[in-house]
Formats: C-alpha cells, structure tokens, sequence
C-alpha cells in the first residue's frame, strides 16, 4: 500500500527539478532500488504464506468436514458436515464440549499463574542484578541456562525429578524436609497441575529476566539520582521510576509471554505424554489429543479455529486497551 | 551482481511456488506401480531392548534378502510410542514405506484409512498361501468379513512371570493359578518395599490389553455384535474395578506403578522388586536388565476359576506385529517377495527367537525351540486361550479412550481416592461419549 506514494512522487520532483534527460537513466535505477526491499522481503512472505497462512486455511476448511480415519487418506473427499464439528465443540453439557471447557479454564489459570510469576520473578531478578557484585557475570548467565537448554531435554529431567518413588523432589519434600507426610504423585491427579506450572515458570521466566535488565538499561540513572536526593527510598524509586518507564517494554513482554504460554504444547506432552491428567489438561494437548489420538480431525480443527478466534480477540482487546493508555499518559 | 541477486531472488521464488503446487496434489489413489524396482524402504517397530538391537537383528537379515533378490531394504527402526503418528502422517501425506509393521491391534483401524495393500487371495498366494499362517494370528488382521489389510509377522500373548526366589522365600510353591490365588500370594509377597505385582498404570495400550481379557473374563465385550460402542456395561465395568482394585482395595500392586508408562514395571521385576508381572514376551527385555533365565518362571495368566480356555477362561489377547504394504509403493511386486521372505519358515525361526516372539508361520512354530520354557507357555495360550482385540475401524481410539480412563482410575487409586463401581461407570460412559460418532 506504501509502495504507490513515493513511485508517484518520485516522477513529479524530477519534472519539476532537474534536466530533461536525467529521468530516462535514473528511472530504471529508481525503481529497482524501491522494489529491491520488497523483493527481498518476497521469500519471506512465500515462506510466511507456506508454513502459517495455507495450513491455517487449510485447518479452516477441515473444520468443516467430517474428517476421521475414513478419510485422511485424502482428506478432499471427506464430506462436509456444515457447523456440526463446531457445535460437537461448543455444547458444554455433552462430554466433548465440556471436556473442552475445562481444558480451557485450567489454561486459562494455568497462563495467567505462569505469566504472573515469570514476569515478578524476571522483574525481581533483573532489578536486583542492576547492581554491580562479585559473580553477578556468572548468575547471570546461570539465570538464562532454562532458556537456552533444549525443551525435550529440560522436560524429561523434570519428569525424572517429579517420580513418586524414585525422583529428587519427593526426596527432598519428604526424605529431607519432611514437610509432606508421604511420598506425593505430581505426573497424575491433581498435583499435576502444580508440576506444569513450576516447569513453565522454570522455563519462561529467563526471558522475562532478559527483556526486563535490556529495558532497564534505557532508564537514565540520573532519574534515580534525583529521586535518591528527594528522600525516595528503593521501593518508592521501583514504583515510581522502573515500573512506569518498562511499561512499554511489559506490555510487549506480556503479550508475549501469554501466547507462548497459553499455545504451549511441549511442556505438557514431555511430562505427560499424550493424554495429559485431567487437573493439567492443557487446550493445546487437548486439541492434539482430538485430532490424532481420537482421529476425529475435523472437530480438532474447529477447536483450534475457536482458540485462535480467542487469542485473537484476547490480542486485539489487549493492544487497544494498552495503547489507548499510552495515548492517555503521553497527554 | 545485481543480475545475479535478481536471479537468486528468483529461482527461490520459483523453486517455493513448485513447492506450494506439490503440496497441493493430494495423494495418489492407486494401487501401487513397479516405478522402482530395486528399493524397498522398511519401517520396523522397535521390538528388541534398543533400536541398536532390533538393527543388529534386523540388518544381516535383510543383506540376505537382497543377495537373493537384488533388491536393496533401506531399514527405519521406530519407537512404539511414535508408530502410529508416524503411520498416519505418511498416510495423509501419501509419503510413507513400501512395507512397515503395525501393532496389530490396530489392524482394522489402518484398513479404515484404505491406505494399506489388501491382501486378498492372488496377493496370499504369493506369499505362499493362507494356510500357512495360524488362524488366531490371522484373526487379528482386519475387520471380519474383509480381505486382511496386513500379514502376521510375530505373535505374542500374555504370561505371568514370577520370581522364583521371592517366591521361595514367602514359601509360595506354584505359581497362582487364579485371581484369588494371585491375590492371596500378592499379599504375602508385599511388604519391605517389595510388592506383589507389578503394572504399567499410565501407559493406556497396556492398561487396555489387561481390561479387555478381564472383560471377556466377566462375559463382557466393549462393543456391540454390530460394532457400536459399548463401554460401559455392568460386565466391562467389573472387569475394570476388578483390574483397578489390584492396587485400590487388594493392594498388590504398589501406589506408584499409577505413574508407570516406560516399562519400570519390567525394571522393578528385573531387579526384584516386584515379584510377579503380566507381561508379553518379556523373556529378552528381562535377561537384556540381567535377570538369568532361570531365576524366574513363567506361568499362564490367572482366569477366574480353573484353568485357562475359552469364554469366560480366556487369559490373553492374541498380541503381536504384522506386516503390512503401503498401497502406493512404487515397487509392489518387490513388497510381496519381501513380505514372502520376512515370513519364510527359516526366516520366521530366526527373528522369532531374536525377539522372544512366537511365529505366526505354522511350519516355524512346530519347531522344537518353540516348544521349550516360556515359549511353550505362549504357545499353548495363543493356540488356545487368547481372543483378538475388537476389530473395528474404531479400535485406535477405544485404546486410548478406556485406556486413559483406567489410568486415571489408577491415578484416584494411587491418591488413596476409593475407586467405587460408580466412579468405574462414570469414567466409561465418559470415555464412550468422547467417541466420534459417525
């Protein structure tokens, strides 16, 4: 869209400033220097279509078809089955719909807990490593080992930490602390939920720490100079100075943080496999377990086509509310 | 050098486009061609104690076959847990083997899709012939009343292996010939961080083979004559309370088998921590964890009263691997000389020691070695007390949906939750109504 103003532009300022026969050896060169950006964009624009946008319309098509293992062979000729794998979906009183509801919410608190906490614990770590100390080089190359390491590889550990009968943590909980009274399961019932949650929190929270310490470097330290010399102690001086001055840089972080939490499917299919417990019955397993476990891929469909209407939803509330806040506090 | 961007630029641009149109080509629908003669690509389902195992195995065998034949097997070894996505994915993608295992519970599931070469009566007879084969591994083949969608390779069935010296210490002198009995004994052997019985609580493949035999036990099926679902009959809901209560109310299996899925049960009996197991041809998992052949025994599965048979006294599933051919390969006529050779007597002999496994392949089978030990005990229960899993276009997903159902039974049993004939029908209508309905 950008492209039609300066390409207009361009042969009016040469009408008017320059000589005749300039334009007829300068356009050619003009105009390959305007379309050269695009057309280096061009591959990965093809690869964006190729690997998101075909699957997405394709995943939109198969929701409405009747896709089970009758017809994945060629999925073309499965029969269309209208709204019905949307309905299957959304009706909350029979056993799929309300499965999928309750994977929805335990997401939902799942993303929220997992986001909180990797933001706060991030924030915390970046704040404090502000400051100059012997060895702070090696923590903070310490903090950022989660993220570097390879999921499948951090996962598995965990799930070897996590055995009832033979992992460090029921060691270390009971054996050595004793704070429980026996052994406990964190791979099935309902403690699963809390093994996820210290897993994705484990996980996630580099990240928060990296972009929070970049963001905190643009904060003038003169700032807190002045704010020191006012009598402003250090909460005051996070509350009033720091958390105002990364707000732009939290909101991306945020946004950020919720999608991956929200759509992650590693964590969960390395420490349960492919049918989760019901109390960590995350949406992004859940779908999976629709569609090839199940083989009923054309409801697995429709599901991932409600999520992303949802996160859709979620994203544009969330940037109209955040950058409508801006527009208040830059006034 | 801007000549020489642009035309970068471009042949990438051309060369993704050609890829988007084949994306877009769908699937060929045919039934395979001879395009490619002298290759073959075989997926083999992980059978021995690694990978590294199945292709030690695996690899010698198939040097011979293209000795013999010219033609070169170009051999993947697959993990269990990936088989069946990998099966499906080359099925939509129509990118798949020329010959690969399944499990061949999942027989007529696979045939549902219509991707596997049906072996009817010409295809038999180049192979050798029907006749060759056993009849219960045949039955595990498709659904009744359709040409077979694969070709036995390895039959299993389940057993009891017990420890002989744990045994011998709790002053047990036969292995338990029924529940009662397996109980009983499981009682005396629990205790001083040992336990009775050990179980694969999380794993819903293994959790499935163990309720169906306990369904049949209790007269029960999991689907109707007709093929229509059936999960939740008073027959099918004993028979699980029955399995779950092994650890729930009898407590002989140990609380944190529930979290089982990657064969500790089989760990713990290697090491002695368990003293008995129901497993299938678990003889080469065992002696690979250095438990000696003679210092556990193996006895038939427990029924419910007398000795194991027909109906009611049926004590296995007719487990085991078939062979089956991609109907689009591009070398058919090289997959029906391999599928020959893979099921040849010498060849069958072979493997099925290799694996612990006991062939399919009538004339294999009547050899002495097969007749000895653990091997005679498989036998005798494949010829005459295991039944096929339902062979159904749904049978996949039964697996997976009672199967989950039953670990999340254990799971409440683990957790100390009383585990009620209720809750066992709540959590079976459950998984009934999360089946596709058609």
């Amino acid at each position: 869209m950008t492209t039609a103003a300066p390409a207009e532009a361009a042969p009016h300022k040469n009408a008017s400033g320059s000589a005749e026969q300039t334009p007829r050896f300068r356009r050619p060169g003009r105009i390959r220097r305007i379309a050269l950006p695009y057309l280096l964009l061009l591959p990965a624009l093809i690869l964006e279509l190729l690997v998101h946008l075909v699957p997405m319309v394709i995943g939109i098509v198969m929701s409405f078809k009747e896709l089970t293992q009758f017809y994945i062979r060629d999925w073309g000729t499965a029969p269309w089955t209208g709204l019905s794998n949307y309905q299957v979906s959304v009706d909350f009183d029979a056993p799929v719909g309300e499965a999928l509801l309750h994977s929805f919410f335990v997401t939902i608190a799942f993303t929220l807990l997992s986001v909180g906490l990797c933001w706060l614990i991030g924030t915390a770590a970046a704040i404090y490593m502000q400051d100059t100390f012997r060895g702070r080089g090696l923590l903070r190359a310490l903090f950022l080992v989660p993220y570097a390491l390879p999921v499948y590889a951090a996962v598995i550990t965990w799930v070897f930490m996590f055995q009832h009968d033979n992992g460090l943590v029921n060691h270390v909980l009971h054996d050595q602390l004793g704070i429980t009274d026996k052994p406990s399961f964190w791979l099935i019932g309902d403690n699963s939920f809390v093994a996820l949650l210290v897993v994705s929190v484990w996980k996630g929270w580099p990240f928060a720490f990296l972009i929070v310490m970049a963001g905190l470097q643009n904060i003038p330290k003169e700032q807190y100079e002045a704010a020191a010399l006012d009598g402003a102690g250090m909460w005051q001086q996070i509350r009033r100075i720091t958390l105002p001055s990364l707000r732009p840089v939290n909101q991306v972080l945020v946004l950020v943080l919720f999608l991956w939490t929200f759509n992650d499917f590693n964590t969960p299919y390395v420490l349960f496999g492919r049918t989760a417990p019901q109390a960590a019955d995350l949406i992004s397993v859940h779908i999976y377990q629709a569609s090839f476990v199940t083989w009923n891929f054309g409801t697995g469909s429709a599901m991932s086509v409600l999520l992303l209407l949802f996160l859709l939803v979620v994203t544009g509330v969330y940037l109209l509310l955040t950058s409508r806040g801006r527009k208040t506090a830059d006034v | 050098m801007r000549r020489i961007r642009a035309a970068a630029v471009g042949a990438v641009t051309v060369s993704l486009l050609t890829a988007v149109t084949a994306c877009g080509g769908g699937s060929s629908t045919g039934g395979g061609s001879n395009d490619s003669p002298k290759t073959l690509t075989y997926w083999a389902s992980n059978q021995g104690a690694s990978i590294e195992v199945d292709k030690k195995v695996l690899q010698p065998e198939l040097d011979k076959f293209e000795k013999q034949t010219g033609i070169e097997v170009k051999l993947e070894v697959i993990p269990w847990p990936d088989l069946l996505n990998r099966i499906l994915t080359a099925t939509t993608s129509g990118q798949g083997p020329d010959v690969l295992n399944i499990g061949n519970t999942w027989s007529a599931s696979l045939q549902a899709t219509g991707a596997l070469l049906p072996w009817d009566e010409k295809n038999f007879t180049a192979i050798g012939g029907k006749e060759r084969f056993v009849d219960s591994a045949l039955g595990s083949t498709g659904a009744q009343g359709q040409d077979p969608a694969a070709v036995p390779l390895y039959s299993m069935a389940y057993a009891l292996y017990y420890n002989k010296k744990l045994f011998a210490d709790a002053g047990i002198a036969k292995p338990p010939a029924t529940w009662d009995d397996l109980v009983a004994a499981g009682k005396k052997l629990s205790g001083d961080g040992k336990w009775g019985l050990g179980a694969e609580g999380s794993n819903p493949s293994e959790n499935i083979h163990h309720v169906f035999v306990f369904a049949k036990q209790h007269g029960a099926d999991f689907f109707t004559a007709d093929g229509k679902p059936d999960f939740a009959n008073d027959g099918a809901v004993d028979a699980i309370k029955q399995y779950v209560d092994l650890m729930a109310k009898d407590k002989v299996i140990a609380p944190g088998n529930a979290e089982y899925a990657q064969n500790q049960s089989v760990s713990d009996f290697a090491k002695g921590k368990t003293a008995m197991l129901l497993w299938q041809s678990a003889s080469a998992n065992l002696e690979s964890q250095g438990m000696s052949a003679d210092s556990y025994g193996v006895a038939p599965v427990p029924v419910q009263s007398g000795a194991p048979g027909t109906d009611k006294q049926v004590n296995s599933i007719v487990a085991g691997i078939n062979l089956a051919v991609f109907k689009n390969t591009d070398n058919v006529d090289g997959a029906k000389k391999f599928v020959k050779f893979m099921t040849s007597d010498e060849e069958q002999k072979v493997l099925n020691t290799a694996f612990s496994s006991i062939p399919p392949v009538k004339g294999a089978q009547s050899d002495a070695s097969f007749n000895a030990g653990a091997n005679a005990v498989l036998k005798d229960t494949l010829a005459q007390s295991a039944v096929a899993m339902p062979q159904v276009a749904d049978e996949s997903q039964f697996e997976t949906a009672v199967g989950t159902a039953v670990k999340d039974l254990f799971a409440d049993a683990a957790a100390g939750r009383p585990v009620t004939t209720d809750s066992v029908k709540a959590a079976l209508e459950k998984a009934q109504q999360q089946m596709p309905t058609k």
